[in-house]
């Protein structure tokens, strides 16, 4: 199901969808957001992009397998929990530092953000997988 | 005494040594391996001595703290003469192996089964913890289970191997439970601990069901009837298997553990009847049915269910000559039972059939074996004046003394049979003038008469040695009997009531012996009326077990989504709503946030959505007005101050729309094909469904069965998490335990979604 008004306007969209998803992911600390909510973002966007043209050329986009996602997002969360077993506090303990370069940069980094990301790669991973098996079966 | 765990668990990082070695040093591999046990052997017996001055080597290093339950090992006088016997005879058996599998490229596979085994069966013996205990015994029946199946290729083989973990693993569930109770009636799970408190678990009130359990573990992996069919079966198992395992220690574990409980559990009316009855029931059974078969092995292995019969009898008597007589017997059982089954196999490997009826002469081709042979037959018929005769003696006295006339005569039919058995399988396979076989006949190489020749001489030279060998077994007699005791042997007893009925028992053997054709051709007819014992039972209840399951699946899983759903939903309103009206709360009527006309603008949105999902005819309508109803409640969440949960919202009901859009063509066109009245059903447990989560929610308001932890997050939101964001703070920081089951959940859903339409797209489905 080609449209040209859909997939032209894909094009455009799913650009903004994925920046809008980046900024979510990051503000979600601090303002509604997160990597659950960034995750649903951005799988909305290359769903619809797969919609508009094919799940071969939204994967292509996306270069990594969705199941491979799932995989790779569980990785990097378990990952962000490790340091805080390292240090010998239990499992999964946030541990933060502090970024500081005067009058440019003021940033607190911590391990929850990979967490967040990897929250964030795991939801893109499911929906994409559903989305492309169903659609495969379509054909 | 640190090396003691040491000791036990040195074979299992043998076993993964194994497989290389064999790959580099091919058959020759087993020497090497053997060095370990022999070893072992020596450390054993080096720790003897302080078991017999009542100060055995112990081992304690708690595993889980606060149950009780500890990895401990205790060496006294009953562990130091199994794990003698297990070491000692293990050290042949691993040289034996190299030889017998010599050329099978899964050699290094067998030896390390062999190692994994021999520590597992360390560890029964040696644990003073219960747990412990039953972690190996456990590990003891995987092994075998892998051993006896070695020959996996063989679906004879593969039977055997799932009978024997089905059968053991059946009784080592029954022990364990077994074992909690006797722990809670003890106040310890520590053996030498327990062992002292005998009194007071025999007194209680879990002392029947204890020993219950405790006899069906025991007497499963004991082969004692009617559980006694899986042991032949396992001579399905390559010969080293078959005269390590099932000859000379795996089997002996139930006869270990009721030796190492008798001071607990012994001594009472339950205690003898039982032990009694079922060790001559199996004494009998195993002798009758041994006389009749002609395969080495089969012969062999009834012998030896009745030998183990014979011991348990034995320990059921439990007056001080029976317990020597079982521990003297136990002894040389193990030497020249293991023996025997090395020379089977090494004819069996050489002259290319375990036939005893076929196969005749082979002495001059097989001289050092045909020795063996020799020396194990006159042990096993209890003739030569070796340890057997005096175990023989002993149990016969004890008997006399201690049991019935019945169980006298029960003993004596059964060393007739031994008799007859070690005549066969020891003398005339070997003897005549002229060799026959199916094929030319040569002698073992050195690794495979070397065992059998060794353990025969230890047995036939421990008979002149009897004060030494007393020496040996006086710790583990004490051990038995829970007090110290001397066992003082000697080889003769004097002219007395036990000679005679030894020298009847071989002259009934020599009757069998002679009049082997015409005994075999009446078991015959035995063996059609045996086609209904336990082990026709073992394939029936296998049966039923399957047809069970195929059963219950079939009700459950009905394979119509409708149903799993009203099967989920109903289960929810039978559970949620007992609770509810067995809490008897009350809902709270009045609202907690002020009622604004857009939120009753959107309350109204939703219901009207949801009615018309309901009534539409449409799919795409329908999925539409789903989505309108799932928006009208994102908007509440935007309203009452939740961003988080309104975003969420909005972006599921978007993607569950383009979800419903990529299949929504795929299914068939829209109709109504249920029944008025399965609608009518439908639409009623909807509705009380959905009004009992109502009524649910209403109540759930008011009640606070903790103090609420929200201002704890909303606190600590900003110093501890760095964010300001208290949902997301809970989700990646406060809870991300919670989180990561969460997605992982998700993805397993996620794979779960794939794998369901894949399958379907490969035509695999049938429905």
């Amino acid at each position: 199901m080609r449209d040209l008004i859909l997939s032209t306007a894909t094009r455009f969209l799913l650009p903004l969808f994925l920046t809008f998803a980046v900024f979510l992911l990051l503000r979600g600390h601090n303002e509604p957001g997160g990597g659950f909510i960034a995750g649903l973002v951005a799988a909305a966007g290359f769903a619809l992009y797969s919609l508009a043209y094919s799940p071969a050329k939204m994967l292509r986009l996306l270069r990594a397998g969705p199941r491979a996602l799932i995989g790779w997002g569980l990785l990097l969360a378990v990952a962000s929990g490790l340091p805080a077993t390292a240090a010998g506090k239990p499992f999964l303990t946030a541990l933060w530092t502090r970024l500081h370069l005067p009058g440019l940069l003021d940033l607190k980094v911590g391990t929850p953000l990979a967490f967040d990301v990897g929250v964030f790669l795991v939801v893109i991973g499911v929906v994409l997988t559903v989305v492309v098996a169903l659609q495969e079966e379509e054909d | 005494m640190t090396a003691l765990p040491l000791a036990v668990l040195s074979p299992f990082a043998l076993a993964a040594f194994a497989p290389w070695a064999h790959a580099r040093l091919k058959h020759r591999a087993g020497w090497l391996l053997a060095v370990l046990p022999a070893l072992l052997t020596a450390f054993f017996g080096w720790l003897m001595p302080s078991a017999a001055a009542g100060a055995p080597a112990s081992f304690g290093a708690p595993w889980m703290a606060g149950t009780g339950v500890m990895f401990s090992f205790h060496a006294d006088g009953l562990a130091l003469l199994f794990a003698v016997l297990i070491t000692g005879i293990g050290t042949f058996i691993l040289i034996y192996a190299g030889g017998y599998l010599k050329g099978h490229p899964h050699q290094g596979r067998m030896s390390a089964f062999l190692l994994l085994f021999m520590g597992s069966m360390l560890g029964v013996v040696l644990s003073d913890n219960l747990i412990t205990l039953f972690v190996f015994w456990e590990l003891t029946s995987l092994t075998s289970y892998l051993l006896i199946g070695f020959n996996h290729e063989q679906e004879r083989s593969r039977r055997a191997a799932l009978q024997a973990l089905v059968v053991t693993g059946t009784g080592g569930l029954a022990m364990l439970a077994g074992f909690l109770l006797l722990g809670a009636s003890a106040g310890s799970l520590e053996l030498s601990e327990i062992v002292r408190r005998g009194e007071q678990v025999r007194s209680g009130a879990l002392y029947v069901p204890v020993l219950v359990l405790v006899l069906l573990g025991a007497f499963t992996k004991s082969a004692q009837f009617p559980f006694h069919h899986w042991l032949p079966n396992a001579m399905e198992a390559p010969t080293p298997v078959s005269a390590y395992l099932h000859s000379a220690t795996m089997v002996k574990a139930g006869v270990f553990l009721l030796a190492r409980l008798s001071p607990v559990l012994g001594g009472t009316a339950a205690w003898e009847a039982s032990l009694t009855a079922f060790g001559a029931a199996t004494m009998l059974a195993g002798a009758a049915l041994a006389v009749v078969k002609t395969d080495l092995k089969q012969l062999l292995a009834y012998s030896t269910v009745a030998s183990l019969g014979f011991m348990v009898m034995l320990l059921g008597i439990g007056s001080p000559y029976a317990v020597k007589g079982c521990l003297v017997f136990l002894t040389a059982h193990a030497l020249y039972k293991g023996a025997l089954f090395m020379v089977a196999g090494a004819v069996d490997h050489e002259a290319g059939s375990r036939d005893a009826s076929a196969l005749s002469g082979l002495r001059r081709a097989m001289p050092f074996t045909a020795f063996a042979a020799a020396l194990a037959g006159l042990a096993m018929a209890g003739l030569g004046p070796w340890l057997s005769f005096i175990g023989k003696e002993l149990a016969l006295e004890a008997v006399l003394k201690g049991g019935s006339p019945w169980l006298a005569g029960a003993a004596v039919l059964t060393s007739a049979s031994f008799a007859a058995v070690a005549g066969i399988t020891g003398l005339r396979i070997f003897a005549g003038a002229q060799p026959q076989a199916p094929r030319k006949v040569h002698e073992a190489p050195v690794s495979m008469w070397l065992g059998p020749l060794w353990l025969a001489v230890q047995g036939a030279l421990l008979g002149p040695l009897a004060g030494k060998a007393g020496e040996f077994l006086s710790p583990a007699a004490s051990s038995v009997l829970g007090r110290p005791e001397e066992v003082k042997l000697a080889l003769w007893h004097g002219a007395n009531a036990a000679l005679g009925l030894s020298g009847l028992s071989l002259a009934l053997g020599a009757v069998v012996y002679a009049g082997w054709d015409r005994v075999r051709r009446a078991g015959r007819l035995g063996d059609t009326a045996l086609k209904w014992g336990p082990d026709r039972l073992y394939d029936l209840s296998m049966d039923a077990l399957t047809a069970l399951a195929r059963g219950q699946t079939r009700i459950v899983q009905s394979g119509y989504l409708r149903y799993y759903l009203l099967a989920v939903v109903l289960s929810v309103m039978a559970l949620a709503g007992h609770s509810l009206y067995s809490r008897g709360e009350q809902p709270v009527m009045q609202p907690s946030v002020p009622v604004t006309p857009y939120g009753a603008a959107v309350a109204l949105m939703i219901v009207a959505s949801a009615v018309a999902a309901v009534l539409l005819d449409t799919r795409l309508g329908a999925i539409a007005a789903l989505g309108g109803a799932g928006g009208g409640v994102a908007l509440i969440y935007v309203m009452y101050g939740a961003p988080d949960l309104a975003m969420t919202q909005f972006l599921v009901e978007t993607l569950t729309i383009i979800l419903f859009v990529l299949i929504i063509f795929k299914l068939p066109r829209f109709a109504r094909l249920s029944r008025p009245w399965s609608r009518v059903r439908d639409g009623l447990i909807s509705l009380a469904a959905g009004g009992m989560m109502a009524y649910l929610s209403l109540v759930a308001l008011h009640v606070d069965l903790h103090p609420p932890i929200s201002s704890y997050f909303a606190e600590n939101s900003v110093p501890a998490g760095y964010g300001r964001n208290i949902v997301n703070v809970i989700l990646v920081d406060f809870r991300a335990l919670d989180t990561l089951g969460e997605i992982s959940v998700l993805g397993l859903a996620g794979l779960g979604a794939y794998a369901l339409l894949k399958l379907r797209l490969a035509g695999g489905g049938d429905r």
